[in-house]
């Protein structure tokens, strides 16, 4: 059999994706593809209302369905002591709800049916009375003394109250802000959005009571977390969980928790005894699994007139829905909201976070936001371009006056980040070069003489992700550390097994190349394994871009050590010591004398073989790691959007959109730049169109994909890419991660661009989405809160 | 009700319930889970399938209609082991990430291929805004389908060697 060269490539580069293969013939494995024999299907009853005492259920009409086989109700699960589950963030969750309802769209009831059509069928047979009550939507009315309180089914709550949390040093900033020569203060609202997956949340589970083995399909970011969490809940045996995350169609964040219909899945099939599958419909993902954002931020910032930033202050309402279920390490309930002070350099700034309840649907870490940046990001952008509307500056000036300097790094920022490395006047430069910033100016100023709305938007975005050190991160307790373990068969195949979980990066791709990189093995001959709690190692999963700086580092030294041990193995078999070896992808060969060497496939059968090794080294080739991470990694980005807009419908168009992203070392570029394209779309998205509003009655105004509306082509522009490449310095391939970095950058870009075009009409600010609605009535000085329902 | 539909060239007969789905049908009565099911109003386009050459979204289609019409799924666009040059496009030109909108996608792309065999980027853009992706940004999805317009599939496909 010959080997093409595609097939023998080693290392980083353009590689096309080995999963594409099946994709591409329709025979992936998503989570509704799978029919286990015997299966049942499961269906969610919902509440019409965001808030009400639940006065009784009748479902004797249901049971009697035939295709109907169980009825599941709260106080069926209070018998089970199921009724409520421990949520990502030290409060309860209900699986179904027992003494009231808290959010439109809350799961009240569970048939299980032969079909899915019975299922649906059933749910209309079940009674339930209701006595509404008045609900809390407007988050910053949530504290209000007459508000109504939501959750008094904890002991003695009085309000509606989660948390407060600050960073940074108050009384510097206060001191910065009395001297400050100029004060710019903005309410910046980051609406409620939702990552919307194509493919939505589901999950079928199979109880075999003669094995007592639960075997959970689902679609989660996070398989080896569920298996803790559902033995904590259940109280079952871990042993006797399997989690199997196949195939994902998008994940973003919302396919990190455990949803309510999981659980109901899993008392169906241990009431059945059957399989019993449940895949939510469009309506239940957008209504009630985890939104993002929803972050009412006081912005102000201080600086000289001549453009110096000084300080900056943000308070923060963060409206967590009715259930505190943010998936967040645990020392910190805002994320890492407080890297808002953003890429600049300053030495004072102080954040307040105030978690309220609300009656909405629960959540809180989603969409791509690198737990919380992306709201930080967005406020820091944001407020830089207000004061430089004010200062009557140049934003693109602004910011290279104040962007930290490349000497700066390692850079200690004033709410106790590190940040690794960077160069980031430089990262902006490029940017205004491929945009030809000097050039598009000129023509806006044109079109401004002639009455036509042209905008030129910026922003400059640092995250900080690949969390986290075991020691600061943890969520509930498990620290964020992930394993890789890699074994190379005797013939020099390889295979490696990893614990995060792709849903649509191409892990099985790009951890080949790692290993590839390193151990010089081609990279199609090497199989990666996730997605199996049984056939992998424990690590927390694939969220805040957290694959790459973790398990990829991971996988990195295992595949290192696997290096270390082949190299003794190729000295024993040529005769000659350790120091005398040279390694070169795969090779290792006598110094001085390069007609003698071992390919690493070689060493690999000698390992397995008869020959007799050093003492202390075993036989076989293969290695495992556990990473825990020194730091976070910081990657970063410029980016430039330009828009038109059209002062009668008050329609935007995105003309262009020049990004250019560090990210360190680029593993595959083919599918970095994927990464960056789909997350500058999700910007174009949430800045122009997306949001999750709610009427005055509490009900859902964004449950259908006709309400809550999407980018398509049409929309997006065709992106400009540009790169720099700062490894960092503490990752063991330079590596950064990428996945959120065009989500959190780009919609503080675009929304710089539509402010820019209304600058004619003295416009400042307006909340996201930029709907043509949005951006007309801003023309007439009267924009809307996009979070609630248009009364005027 | 008695059905006969043909899918990917073959034909099916068997009794269904008037108010099944076409996209239940292909997936749960016939096992091609190719075609995908994600939002019930015909905005996301993930079940898009060619009822006689024409894209539909097949979650707001009876099983019923499609009795006596030719159904095309993505499982019947790879033909003698070749894949379509749409197929072969979305690989080299990375059009997709997770792949839950790809066989929708594709089958959209191959319809306005076989309509107009050299489209411009707005052309292609507007003929998948039915279609969303929310991966990919839709950049190399208009790649990918330029691509597949400059290798158009050879006249016989049994000619092709298997290299």
């Amino acid at each position: 059999m010959t080997v093409t060269a595609e097939q023998a490539h080693v290392g980083f580069g353009r590689r096309m994706r080995k999963e594409d293969a099946r994709f591409l013939r329709g025979k992936g494995n998503y989570v509704d593809d799978f029919a286990l024999p015997g299966m049942l299907h499961g269906a969610v009853l919902r509440s019409p209302y965001a808030h009400a005492r639940l006065v009784s259920i009748d479902t004797s009409a249901a049971e009697a369905h035939p295709k109907v086989r169980a009825v599941i109700t709260g106080a069926l699960l209070e018998t089970l002591k199921l009724a409520w589950i421990p949520s990502l963030s030290h409060d309860v969750v209900a699986v179904l709800a027992t003494d009231k309802v808290r959010f439109h769209g809350q799961e009240v009831a569970f048939v299980v049916a032969d079909d899915r059509y019975a299922a649906r069928d059933a749910l209309e047979l079940i009674d339930v009375e209701y006595e509404p009550l008045p609900p809390v939507i407007d988050a910053r009315r949530a504290l209000d003394s007459e508000a109504p309180v939501i959750r008094d089914d904890i002991e003695g709550k009085a309000d509606n109250h989660i948390f407060d949390w600050e960073a940074g040093d108050r009384d510097a900033t206060d001191a910065v802000f009395a001297r400050a020569e100029v004060v710019v203060a903005q309410d910046i609202l980051y609406p409620r959005v939702h990552p919307a997956p194509l493919e939505t949340c589901g999950a079928i589970a199979d109880m075999d009571k003669v094995t007592g083995k639960l075997t959970i399909y689902c679609n989660t970011q996070a398989p080896h977390a569920h298996r803790t969490l559902y033995a904590i809940v259940a109280g079952l045996p871990e042993h006797k969980i399997r989690i199997v995350s196949p195939d994902i169609g998008g994940g973003f964040g919302n396919k990190v928790g455990i949803y309510p219909g999981y659980v109901l899945a899993v008392v169906g099939s241990i009431l059945t005894g059957r399989p019993v599958k449940w895949v939510e419909d469009r309506a239940e993902n957008l209504m009630s699994t985890s939104f993002a954002r929803d972050y009412h931020m006081q912005t102000e910032i201080a600086a000289t007139q001549a453009g110096k930033i000084l300080a900056l202050r943000v308070n923060v309402i963060a409206d967590h829905g009715a259930f505190n279920n943010t998936a967040q390490p645990t020392k910190f309930p805002a994320g890492f909201f407080h890297i808002f002070t953003g890429s600049y350099d300053y030495p004072a700034a102080h954040c307040t976070v105030k978690g309220v309840y609300t009656n909405k649907a629960p959540g809180g870490v989603a969409y791509a936001c690198s737990f919380r940046i992306t709201e930080a990001a967005y406020a820091v952008e944001r407020i830089v371009d207000c004061l430089a509307f004010e200062l009557d500056m140049d934003p693109a000036e602004l910011r290279m006056k104040n962007l930290l300097r490349a000497e700066q790094f390692p850079y200690k920022s004033p709410t106790g980040w590190e940040y690794d490395s960077g160069d980031y006047p430089r990262c902006l430069q490029k940017a205004m070069e491929i945009a030809s910033y000097d050039e598009l100016r000129r023509e806006q100023a044109e079109k401004r003489e002639r009455g036509e709305l042209m905008g030129i938007g910026l922003s400059f975005f640092t995250e900080g992700v690949g969390a986290g050190p075991r020691k600061h991160m943890d969520i509930l307790g498990l620290g964020m550390a992930d394993g890789a373990e890699l074994r190379v068969h005797p013939t020099g195949k390889a295979v490696v097994r990893i614990s995060v979980q792709s849903q649509g990066q191409g892990h099985e791709t790009t951890f080949a190349q790692i290993v590839s990189e390193i151990t010089g093995i081609p990279s199609d001959d090497i199989d990666v394994v996730h997605g199996d709690t049984d056939n992998t190692p424990f690590g927390l999963g694939t969220y805040g871009s957290r694959s790459t700086p973790v398990s990829g580092a991971a996988v990195a030294v295992a595949a290192k050590r696997v290096v270390d041990k082949a190299k003794i193995i190729a000295a024993t078999m040529m005769e000659v010591s350790l120091e005398d070896i040279e390694v070169e992808k795969g090779t290792f060969s006598v110094k001085g004398d390069p007609t003698v060497s071992k390919t690493i496939q070689e060493v690999a059968l000698a390992a397995h073989g008869p020959m007799e090794l050093p003492e202390g080294v075993e036989g076989h080739l293969d290695a495992a790691c556990v990473y825990d991470p020194p730091n976070l990694t910081y990657p970063y980005g410029a980016y430039i959007c330009v828009v038109d807009v059209d002062p009668t419908t008050g329609a935007v168009k995105v003309r262009r959109f020049i990004a250019v992203d560090d990210c360190g070392t680029r593993i595959n570029p083919m599918i970095v730049e994927g990464q960056i394209h789909g997350g500058l779309a999700d910007g174009i998205g949430m800045a122009l169109m997306e949001v999750i509003a709610f009427d005055e009655d509490g009900n859902c105004l964004g449950g259908s994909f006709m309400d809550y509306q999407l980018p398509t082509a049409m929309e997006c522009p065709s992106w400009e890419l540009g790169e720099t490449v700062t490894p960092s310095p503490h990752h063991p391939i330079g590596a950064k991660g990428v996945g959120e970095s065009a989500t959190v950058g780009s919609p503080a870009a675009v929304v710089n661009a539509v402010m820019d075009a209304l600058k004619p009409y003295g416009v400042r600010h307006a909340d996201m989405p930029l709907t043509p609605a949005q951006v007309w009535r801003t023309i007439q000085g009267r924009p809307l809160r996009t979070d609630l329902a248009i009364t005027d | 009700m008695q059905v006969t539909v043909k899918v990917n060239g073959e034909e099916y007969t068997g009794e269904i319930e008037p108010r099944l789905l076409l996209v239940h049908f292909l997936r749960d009565e016939l096992g091609l889970t190719g075609t995908h099911w994600g939002c019930d109003t015909s905005n996301c386009g993930v079940c898009v399938v060619q009822v006689d050459g024409t894209p539909v979204k097949s979650c707001t289609m009876l099983a019923a209609m499609a009795s006596g019409h030719e159904v095309l799924t993505v499982e019947g666009l790879e033909q003698n082991g070749e894949l379509d040059p749409i197929q072969q496009g979305f690989m080299t030109e990375h059009g997709l990430q997770c792949g839950f909108c790809t066989p929708g996608m594709m089958l959209t792309a191959r319809w306005l291929l076989d309509a107009n065999p050299n489209p411009s980027d707005a052309e292609i853009r507007e003929a998948i805004s039915g279609n969303l992706c929310r991966c990919t940004g839709y950049e190399n999805i208009v790649r990918a389908i330029h691509w597949a317009a400059d290798h158009p599939r050879v006249a016989e496909p049994e000619e092709v060697a298997a290299s």
